[in-house]
């Protein structure tokens, strides 16, 4: 029997009341908030449990919050096909700790953890082969990290009398410029003199 | 009486009278310029080489619509057959080196057409990290498609435009 989304999150919480620190409803989804070391057994016990049934790892996405104590934090995303749910399994990593690898419980971690040891050098202790999956080869830093700038440090050229392609400092001849898209009649308020029928 | 040929005939007006000439008298008689310059136009081989959206509407311009086939243009899957690259897509610094390395293998004489924004100057993507500001950084290239993506016709446009160089360089120095 499928358990409707609210009660399923007080089961969890009242199944893991050591690791879970909290389970809300966020826009009618599913949120879990997972204690560092214990995510592991939150992640079986979500795949494993005959009310959750969390088969698939759908996603591991990585945030980065400057100005929180812990800097970072991984979410996992799960299905369950069996009763038609996703949960969302979310965890704080500080800058410099490595989080426990999924991989164990969920072997399409792998890659997703790869993604995001490359984009915010968060490592997983246990990985099997933790290396940088999308950037280029010898990329130096981590590109989603907000302390990243955004052009990045090298840019590529072929050189013809070395015959190669080679890298060198970015040289931008124009600077990045922000435009502002917000329209400036945006918010501004109907006349009250014209009724709903002047509108169209 | 020999057939004429300007630098801006078309390919099947060049054909048809290259056909009547031969079948009047069994012979034909052209500057080997204007043979060459036939040759090389009438079967540009482009290197498939998409690199993510403009890729889709390259294909659209090789497909039954718009029919790249009719003007000798043929995709390949290998660079050593190919004499034209068209660049189509976004590159990336991890695809420069490959980009490079494949149009190396690509035999004399070789084109390069730039399809879109990306290709050109890093388009939407000028300012990444990781995106070629523009493939002319890595290849030279002959002929800029410009666009996000172009459509078909706008490419079918710069391969013509492409023919039209070829037709008015001479192959030989006189």
């Amino acid at each position: 029997m499928t358990l409707p989304i609210d009660e399923l999150g007080q089961a969890i919480l009242a199944a893991l009341p050591e690791d879970v620190i909290s389970v809300h409803l966020d826009a009618g989804e599913l949120v879990v908030l997972a204690r560092m070391p214990a995510v592991v057994d939150v992640l079986t016990f979500l795949r494993d449990d005959s009310n959750c049934m969390f088969k698939q790892l759908m996603d591991i996405c990585g945030v980065d919050f400057p100005d929180r104590e812990h800097r970072f934090e991984l979410v996992y995303n799960l299905l369950s096909m069996k009763h038609n749910q996703r949960v969302r399994v979310k965890l704080a990593v500080d800058e410099g700790d490595a989080a426990p690898t999924a991989t164990g419980v969920f072997s399409t971690a792998g890659w997703f953890e790869r993604e995001v040891f490359d984009m915010y050098g968060i490592p997983f202790d246990g990985h099997p082969d933790l290396r940088r999956i999308l950037t280029d080869y010898n990329f130096e830093g981590h590109p989603l990290r907000k302390d990243f700038p955004l052009t990045g440090h090298y840019e590529v050229r072929y050189d013809d009398q070395t015959k190669r392609i080679v890298y060198e400092p970015v040289k931008l001849v124009q600077e990045f410029r922000n435009f502002d898209a917000v329209s400036p009649w945006e918010g501004m308020v109907q006349s009250p003199a014209k009724g709903p029928e002047a509108k169209g | 009486m020999g057939v004429t040929l300007t630098k801006d005939s078309p390919p099947d007006a060049l054909a048809a009278a290259v056909a009547g000439e031969v079948a009047d008298k069994g012979f034909l008689l052209t500057s080997l310029d204007a043979a060459v310059n036939w040759a090389r136009t009438g079967s540009m081989w482009p290197m498939t080489f998409g690199l993510a959206c403009c890729a889709v509407e390259m294909i659209h311009a090789g497909v039954s619509r718009y029919d790249l086939d009719r003007f000798g243009v043929v995709f390949r899957p290998s660079p050593r057959q190919s004499d034209l690259m068209i660049v189509a897509g976004t590159l990336t610094n991890k695809m420069a080196p490959a980009l490079r390395k494949v149009y190396d293998q690509m035999a004399e004489p070789r084109y390069v057409l730039s399809m879109g924004s990306c290709a050109n100057g890093g388009g939407y993507y000028h300012y990444s990290y990781s995106v070629v500001r523009g493939c002319d950084r890595i290849v030279p290239v002959d002929v800029y498609v410009p666009g996000c993506p172009p459509t078909a016709e706008a490419l079918i446009y710069g391969i013509l435009q492409l023919q039209k160089r070829i037709r008015r360089t001479g192959t030989f120095l006189r």
